[in-house]
């Protein structure tokens, strides 16, 4: 399996694919941080990067990867090696080189710029970011079969996740904005991972603001320690079930 | 002849002086004294004298002050009051008390017991006193020209009912209250009309309620304060005329908790005052003519949240820096002006390079609108969605109020 993992590492950098978005997320972050006079709205679009950028490529990445692997994947299900162990050296390939892209194109950056509780959230919650998309992509190419319809199908999951989503929560709220709603979010947003992201990553940025009546009831969930715990274990569900949900079907599709 | 008159009247005028001067005594109190309480010095002095007190732990009961004395502590002698009495009651003029360590007067609402009262008195001064856990620190009723320097007060109950203010002034006129620390009292100071006076280079931190509450309170000025991590911030309401310089308001946290709240104030004037960490730096109900310039707002939640209700307000080249929200409004009426500020979050430009923005610059976004109205949509913040919303609301404003816009606003810092 590690052999495969390997293989699959290789394959990508050699792509020069991965070698771009590492480059072009160091210039953005470095440019970021360096333009503007104060580091907080330098955190603020990297923040933008992080919760936008980050899933779309891991999103479109893995899934045009994984097409057009298909032919390698072929080869490898044709020797005598299982399918679950190719399929999550797949995703244990992709996830490695796009967390060490992200790494070394925002973490560095970060740890230069901000060495601190928000630079280090921001660096987890990228990482995160990066290997939940790279298994939400692997699951729905396991469903099509076409190239280009796998592709618009991830177009719109991340459509949906970072822009849909976040619109109906807002009609959600203005509908039922007689009721006490503050509880309801809480299980709401664990119901999207960029969402659950962005609110950890909140806590470290607006605590002011956060502090306000609604803002509280959430710094007083997400801010504990058995909120944090809550919310790492729902965003390693959400790399969990997609990547189980994905090998069961692999194991028994007809390639 | 008419001088040697004058010289005569001189000489009689002067030898008054030193009758009047070695006529105040000097009364020690202490175990080595003659007197050994506090109490007995007081009975033994005449108006003028000075009583000295050596250290010692004191149980005086309630000591009454109603002779002009000079009550001196050496080395912070303590008047315990044994969680009974009122400690020091001051009912006479210029009366002085200085350097003793107060601890523990009786609570009681009804009474309003306190470590030091004063009584309808003029120009009493009490400073250097240390006073811990009195219900009310230092109180002031029908005071005038009266001085509160240096004090520090502490109390370490937690109800705001088993809790005074720590330094309170009612109905009182020309008070200087000046380089006191307040800490765990219910309100650090707290002023009920009261008139013409100074409150300076006062720090009041973690107090259960209010670092400072004054209503009714006209003609003041705060001077170089410190009012930071009390339960509410720092609540004035009612006064007019009040000025506030260079004063710091800082991580003041929850929805109910404000870096200052202005309600019905009139004919204000703030300069050069921080504003750092609060939820909301400034909270306007009801306010007048209120000018504000060189202030700095900081990494606040809310800089500033203006009600429709306030009117003439001005606010000139302030710094608004790192804040979540510049300014959040209820209503869309404007009637209050933004000029020459700094505002971080700017994006004009300024072609021609007079320092000053060529676009008006509007600090209530769209979303902070929505916050105000379904307080739940923080949860959404700085999400796509909410960005993009705040963007076409900046080019087709509709839900933001059309007036409420810094016109001229700076491209540097103002200070």
């Amino acid at each position: 399996m590690t052999k495969i993992i390997k293989y699959v590492i290789a394959d990508i950098l050699r792509n020069r694919m991965v070698l771009v978005y590492t480059l072009f997320l160091l210039a953005s972050s470095f440019t970021v941080f360096s333009l503007e006079d104060n580091s907080s709205k330098g955190l603020l679009s990297l923040l933008n990067i992080i919760l936008i950028v980050v899933p779309l490529v891991s999103l479109i990445f893995s899934t045009i990867y994984v097409y057009n692997s298909a032919e390698f994947v072929e080869l490898l299900v044709s020797q005598p090696l299982k399918r679950k162990s190719i399929w999550l050296s797949l995703f244990s390939g992709l996830a490695a080189s796009l967390s060490i892209a992200f790494l070394i194109g925002a973490g560095i950056p970060l740890l230069i710029y901000q060495a601190n509780m928000i630079g280090f959230t921001m660096i987890m919650v990228g990482i995160m970011l990066s290997i939940i998309f790279v298994s939400i992509a692997l699951l729905a190419t396991v469903n099509t079969r076409d190239k280009a319809k796998g592709i618009g199908v991830a177009v719109m999951l991340w459509l949906y996740f970072s822009l849909l989503f976040d619109g109906f929560v807002l009609f959600l709220l203005f509908q039922f904005a007689d009721y006490p709603l503050e509880k309801p979010m809480i299980a709401v947003s664990a119901l999207n991972p960029i969402d659950l992201s962005r609110i950890l990553i909140l806590l470290q940025l607006d605590v002011s603001a956060m502090m306000g009546y609604t803002g509280a009831v959430f710094k007083d969930f997400f801010g504990t320690s058995t909120g944090l715990i809550f919310s790492v274990t729902i965003l390693f569900l959400w790399i969990a079930l997609p990547v189980w949900f994905s090998t069961r079907q692999f194991n028994t599709k007809d390639l | 002849m008419g001088g040697r008159a004058e010289v005569k009247h001189c000489l009689f005028i002067l030898s008054l002086f030193f009758c009047y001067a070695t006529s105040a005594k000097t009364i020690h109190v202490g175990s080595s004294h003659p007197y050994k309480t506090v109490t007995a010095g007081l009975e033994a002095a005449l108006a003028g004298d000075t009583v000295l007190v050596d250290a010692g732990h004191y149980k005086e009961k309630n000591l009454v002050i109603n002779k002009r004395i000079f009550l001196i502590g050496i080395n912070y002698p303590v008047l315990d009051g044994e969680k009974k009495y009122e400690i020091i009651s001051i009912m006479a003029d210029a009366v002085v008390v200085d350097g003793f360590k107060i601890i523990g007067s009786g609570i009681s609402s009804l009474q309003d017991l306190s470590g030091i009262k004063i009584y309808d008195s003029k120009k009493v001064i009490v400073k250097n006193n240390i006073l811990e856990d009195t219900f009310f620190g230092i109180y002031t009723q029908n005071g005038v020209d009266c001085t509160i320097e240096n004090n520090r007060l502490i109390s370490s109950s937690k109800g705001e009912q088993q809790n005074g203010n720590g330094i309170h002034c009612w109905k009182s006129e020309g008070m200087r209250i000046i380089g006191n620390q307040v800490t765990g009292h219910r309100d650090g100071i707290y002023l009920e009309f009261v008139t013409n006076s100074i409150i300076w280079r006062n720090t009041s931190i973690k107090n259960v309620r209010y670092g400072l509450h004054f209503m009714f309170s006209n003609d003041d000025t705060y001077v170089a304060n410190v009012f930071s991590n009390n339960g509410s911030g720092v609540s004035v309401m009612f006064s007019q005329r009040i000025k506030m310089l260079s004063n710091y308001f800082e991580e003041n946290w929850g929805d109910a908790a404000y870096g200052i709240l202005l309600k019905e104030i009139s004919d204000g004037y703030m300069e050069g005052n921080h504003f750092r960490k609060n939820t909301s730096a400034i909270y306007m109900e009801g306010a007048n003519r209120i000018l504000m310039k060189r202030n700095t707002f900081e990494n606040n939640g809310w800089a500033l949240k203006i009600q429709a209700s306030c009117m003439d307000v001005v606010l000139e080249q302030n710094n608004f820096v790192g804040n979540t929200f510049d300014v959040g409004t209820n209503g869309s009426l404007v009637l209050n002006r933004f000029t020459n500020n700094y505002w971080d979050k700017y994006e004009g430009y300024d072609l021609d390079k007079d320092k000053i923005g060529d676009i008006p610059y509007r600090p209530v976004s769209m979303f902070s609108m929505i916050v105000e109205k379904y307080p739940t949509a923080m949860i959404l913040f700085r999400t796509f969605i909410t960005a993009l919303l705040d963007k076409t609301e900046k080019i087709l404003p509709s839900l933001t109020p059309e007036n409420l816009k810094d016109t001229a606003p700076l491209m540097k810092k103002a200070f």
